[in-house]
């Protein structure tokens, strides 16, 4: 009794450390979002709470938490308060299974990358069901477009973990990345680099982040998806955007570019220099590059129009993945080195 | 060909990097925001804000009720009632109202006005907490005039030769 409480206890502690200095990096995430953003359009952005701007976040967050919530006469009341926990619930389960370090993780999984893919898709019934039950028409014609969007990105997306898994012969996020040991042109994104952009790709769509943000659409549907909710529980589903990119650039991070591997591996002093940098942190360095990355094209792209969008996912993403399938099939079957011997 | 090309640039994120590059380099340009209650924009003498009135310099109110600023106001935020004063039997306004709501800062008062009375201050930041406080009644412009008019005078100079 005593001990599987103890275990029990052990294992909340651990959610614990996961889940918490995640939801910080949320709160920064949406600061950071706003600063590069402002940034790039010669503008300061947020500097008056706090010293430069610092306690912005803070300040979001309790005001959305003093905020009413409130529900649409004709709602469901149940899957509309129930919606934004779905939205969030995958987007944090699936950190579950990713390494942090060599030892640093939280479910070795096995089958880690199918547990990833099997979440990531979940997140989409939140955004579904509260397009549904808002009982609102922008809502349901964001939800409409979101469902769309992300069956059609699942597939590319799908393909280019096939990639990976055969390059690595493993579905275990750790595996993975001790297959691409070596410096940093061990790491895959170089024998799969369409792939890598593939992937990105989908990932900013999964995501429904610019220029993929038609399930938004501020400027045809007004909030889409989230127009009826308000307070925190619209604060949940903002979260919930924000912790489903790090997730995928972290991903991406692990997939592409080592995960948690030093990029000096094998590179003699320099190597011997940055020994003592945790690998936690070139995990954080490399996913960091990708959420830059997510603000950036933000800030760069207008709207996908929606055919587009379609196109790009069934008629380029697709036979692109299908063929760089082929071509990493033959390249593992050769041993070519360095990636696969 | 030239299918074939545009095929390729979209192909290979061409178009996407260039528009990366400008936003990139965006991102280390020189800021041009002004932190506005800190920070002001230089502001011309020409500037239009809230309405004063003006006074001769031994005193005398300049307003002679002449209602051409009321004739040629835009919005109808101008209503004067004129009648002759009681010691001297000059014509002046006994009510000189200018409703701030409806102002919409054109000018044409102050372009009208034959003796320099009705004039626009460098005065923008203002604000009332209900309807009444953005009613200026006559005593109110005056006063305002009172307290900007070595501002008022400078101005005016500054503007006399294009005038």
């Amino acid at each position: 009794m005593l001990e599987t409480l103890i275990t029990l206890v052990t294992i909340l502690i651990k959610i614990v450390l996961i889940v918490a200095p995640l939801m910080l990096g949320v709160a920064y995430l949406t600061f950071a979002e706003r600063k590069v953003i402002g940034y790039m359009q010669v503008r300061i952005g947020p500097n008056r709470v706090g010293p430069r701007g610092w306690l912005q976040p803070i300040a979001d967050a309790v005001k959305l938490m003093f905020k009413e919530i409130i529900i649409p006469t004709n709602a469901n009341r149940f899957l509309f308060i129930i919606a934004p926990m779905l939205a969030i619930a995958p987007a944090l389960a699936a950190w579950a299974v990713v390494p942090f370090g060599e030892t640093l993780i939280l479910a070795d999984v096995n089958a880690g990358l199918l547990y990833i893919l099997a979440m990531t898709s979940l997140g989409v019934y939140g955004i579904i069901i509260a397009g549904w039950a808002s009982n609102s028409k922008y809502a349901f014609l964001g939800a409409m477009r979101s469902a769309a969007q992300i069956v059609s990105y699942e597939i590319a997306m799908g393909f280019t973990l096939v990639g990976v898994l055969m390059a690595a012969g493993s579905l275990n996020l750790n595996d993975i990345i001790k297959a691409q040991s070596g410096g940093f042109w061990h790491w895959y994104w170089i024998p799969l680099f369409p792939l890598f952009i593939v992937y990105f790709i989908s990932a900013l769509a999964e995501t429904n982040r610019a220029p993929f943000d038609v399930a938004e659409g501020e400027s045809e549907i007004v909030a889409g998806f989230h127009v009826e909710y308000s307070g925190m529980l619209f604060a949940v589903f903002f979260l919930a955007e924000y912790a489903n990119m790090i997730l995928v650039s972290a991903l991406a991070a692990i997939m592409f570019l080592g995960g948690w591997l030093s990029p000096f591996q094998g590179m003699g002093a320099l190597d011997e220099m940055t020994a003592w940098v945790p690998g936690l942190f070139w995990f954080v360095a490399k996913f960091s590059v990708f959420l830059f990355l997510f603000l950036w094209l933000r800030a760069t792209f207008p709207r996908y129009r929606y055919d587009q969008i379609m196109r790009l996912g069934w008629k380029v993403f697709i036979p692109i993945t299908l063929v760089w399938i082929v071509v990493v099939g033959v390249a593992v079957l050769a041993k070519l080195p360095p990636w696969f011997v | 060909m030239k299918a074939i090309v545009n095929y390729v640039e979209r192909l290979f994120l061409w178009e996407l990097l260039k528009g990366m590059n400008i936003t990139g380099r965006y991102l280390f340009d020189r800021k041009i925001t002004v932190q506005y209650p800190d920070e002001k924009t230089p502001m011309s003498h020409r500037f239009r804000g809230r309405h004063a009135l003006r006074r001769y310099a031994n005193g005398e109110e300049r307003c002679i009720a002449c209602k051409l600023c009321e004739a040629v106001c835009p919005a109808l935020a101008i209503t004067i009632e004129a009648a002759p004063r009681e010691n001297d039997k000059t014509r002046r306004t006994t009510r000189y109202d200018i409703d701030l709501s409806k102002c919409i800062f054109c000018g044409y008062c102050e372009e009208s006005c034959p003796v320099d009375s009705i004039v626009e201050t460098r005065v923008f930041e203002y604000h009332a907490e209900d309807r009444e406080g953005l009613l200026m009644t006559k005593a109110k412009l005056l006063a305002f005039g009172d307290e900007l008019e070595q501002q008022l005078a400078t101005d005016r100079a500054l503007d006399a030769r294009y005038r």
